[in-house]
């Protein structure tokens, strides 16, 4: 399988060879992060989710997931993102929502002051 | 007239790097934002990748700009923001205008330009058809999405695959909307791969390449777009034509420089880059001004924006501290494949290696960038792919630089992919 790496903007073409669910063999990679991301992309692809939250006053925090979420939860876990609202201050950092998905929190991206 | 050893203009990435490199060797530094806060066009960049290079981690935009916000108000630069600078002249008199302090006039020692730059305009592409609601620019429309909190549309229509563009389509489309197509008249996109990845194959949005706009239809509000494949002259392909239905579209066509003021002020610009024409410090063809980020060529990725800010600040603290010197002036130049190089002119009595920047016309692979002097090859950098979204650089070693004996160019040789 051919895959384009989307962890950093070299943007390298690696190929895969996947047999049974089971990787066999990563080629094509510059670091070993392109690996790792060839490794889950195969087999279940995952994605930080980047998106805003609204505050009380009606202001925007930008979030995101702390870390990588199932691609396929995308948009279940939008739905339940743009329920959320927040109230200032908020630093960034700030867990915004624990586990939005799996055991995986909402941060924010930005500040908002009181 | 209140004095300043630096006054920086503009207080995105570019202005708050070269901001506190210059109060680190000295300088006592103003910054003047046109805007309510710092951080430039960051703030409405909330997808991540950004500072990769620079700190190893992979942040949103306004995480990128409040590691710089922070480490300003660490020392004591002065901030001024709500405020805009008008005009500026050659003797580095600078007039801003502010709601607290009305117009006003400072003088500095040295300018550091860093007021980014501005979308090209949906004029930039010749289309049929009136002008109805629902027409915007990708980064307007970031705005107003990651800024404001609502959406321009429902049914959207990308044109011009920049990153800017990519980035919106996957944005609208988590928001609920319902994005038909990307249309690109080259047949390369000048967005990231990673985007193209990220924001079109992740949520199955077509990318049309060779594609051009031919009609945007509607009267008070955009009602659909027809497409058509264009042929090597770019002419529309009778019979290819594709029609969609569509409440919005989106323009994203490039960005310019915002040079205004660096006109204003008599300073020679670069028709490849649209930006000042500088040395190796990022001081432009006036003594003692500086520029710096998206304002002196358009960058892809904010990490180089940060480096090449630095630059300029420390360029800046030593003139404001010290004057400047003598010179002894190459210039760089494009050669085959390259449409620009930055700086376009090499100064051999600074000291230090000089890092070459340049983006390539097309796409090519297992290439060669070569430096050469005449017929001498000084230099020579194996690269696997380049592409002319992606800006690259090489890097000429000082022993080299201090040899230069004339002019230089920048040459690619490689495989069109
Ligand atoms: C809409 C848009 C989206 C982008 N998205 C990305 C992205 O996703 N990833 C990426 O790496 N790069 C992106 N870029 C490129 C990005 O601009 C650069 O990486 C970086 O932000 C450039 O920094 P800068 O400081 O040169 O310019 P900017 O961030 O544009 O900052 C310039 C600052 O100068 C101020 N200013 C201008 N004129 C004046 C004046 N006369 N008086 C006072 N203040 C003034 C402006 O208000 C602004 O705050 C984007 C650019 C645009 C336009
Ligand atoms: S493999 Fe490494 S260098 Fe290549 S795109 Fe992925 S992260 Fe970047």
């Amino acid at each position: 399988m051919r895959l384009t790496c989307v962890e950093c903007p070299m943007g390298c073409e690696i190929e895969v060879e996947v047999s049974d669910g089971k990787v066999l063999s990563v080629k094509g990679n510059t670091c070993p992060r392109g690996k790792a991301y060839a490794e889950n992309e195969v087999i279940c692809p995952r994605r930080v989710l980047t998106t805003s939250v609204r505050s009380a006053d009606g202001k925007m925090v930008s979030v995101k997931t702390a870390f990588p979420i199932k691609k396929s939860e995308t948009f279940a876990v939008m739905e339940k993102i743009n329920k959320i609202t927040v109230t200032a201050p908020v630093k960034i950092g700030q867990v915004v929502c624990e586990n939005i998905s799996e055991d995986i929190n909402l941060i924010a991206t930005s500040n908002l002051n009181d | 007239m209140k004095n300043y050893d630096v006054i920086v203009i503009g207080g995105g990435p570019a202005g708050l790097a070269a901001a506190i490199r210059a109060y680190d060797l000295g300088a006592e530094v103003l910054i003047i934002e046109r805007e309510e806060i710092t951080g430039g066009i960051l703030n409405q960049c909330i997808h991540n990748g950004f500072g990769l290079a620079r700190f190893k981690e992979s942040l949103s935009g306004p995480e990128y700009a409040a590691r710089f916000i922070d480490e300003v108000c660490k020392r004591d630069i002065s901030v001024m923001t709500n405020t805009t600078v008008l005009s500026l002249s050659a003797d580095k008199k600078v007039t801003a205008i502010n709601q607290t302090d009305g117009i006003f006039t400072l003088q500095a020692k040295a300018i550091i330009l860093a007021m980014g730059c501005r979308e090209r305009s949906k004029g930039a592409l010749n289309i049929a058809g009136t002008r109805p609601a629902g027409l915007y620019s990708a980064g307007s429309a970031q705005k107003y999405v990651n800024i404001k909190g609502y959406l321009p549309g429902k049914e959207v229509v990308i044109l011009g695959s920049g990153d800017i563009g990519l980035i919106m389509a996957r944005r609208m489309t988590l928001e609920g909307a319902k994005v038909h197509a990307v249309c690109e008249i080259m047949p390369y996109s000048s967005g990231l791969k990673r985007n193209i990845v990220q924001c079109l194959d992740d949520f199955g949005i077509p990318l049309y390449l060779n594609h051009t706009v031919l009609k945007i239809e509607g009267n008070d509000r955009v009602t659909g777009v027809v497409i058509a494949q264009v042929d090597k002259d770019k002419k529309p392909i009778p019979g290819t034509e594709k029609h969609f239905d569509c409440d919005t579209v989106l323009f994203s066509v490039g960005l310019i420089p915002e040079n205004e003021l660096t006109k204003e002020a008599g300073i020679e610009l670069c028709g490849a880059t649209k930006g000042a024409l500088v040395y190796q410090n990022r001081e432009t063809t006036i003594d003692g001004i500086f520029a710096c980020g998206n304002v002196l060529h358009v960058h892809d990725l904010v990490d180089f924006v940060s480096e090449e800010a630095e630059i300029a600040g420390a360029a800046a603290a030593k003139y404001a501290l010290s004057g400047s010197k003598e010179r002894s002036v190459v210039n760089t130049f494009a050669g085959d494949n390259v449409s620009y190089v930055l700086p376009q002119k090499i100064d051999k009595n600074i000291e230090g290696n000089v890092k070459l920047f340049f983006r390539v016309k097309k796409a090519l692979e297992k290439c060669t960038v070569k430096v050469i002097c005449g017929e001498q090859v000084l230099l020579e950098k194996k690269k696997r792919v380049v592409r002319p979204g992606e800006m690259e650089n090489v890097i000429l070693p000082e022993s080299l630089v201090s040899e230069l004996g004339g002019d230089i160019s920048v040459v690619l040789e490689g495989k069109e992919i």
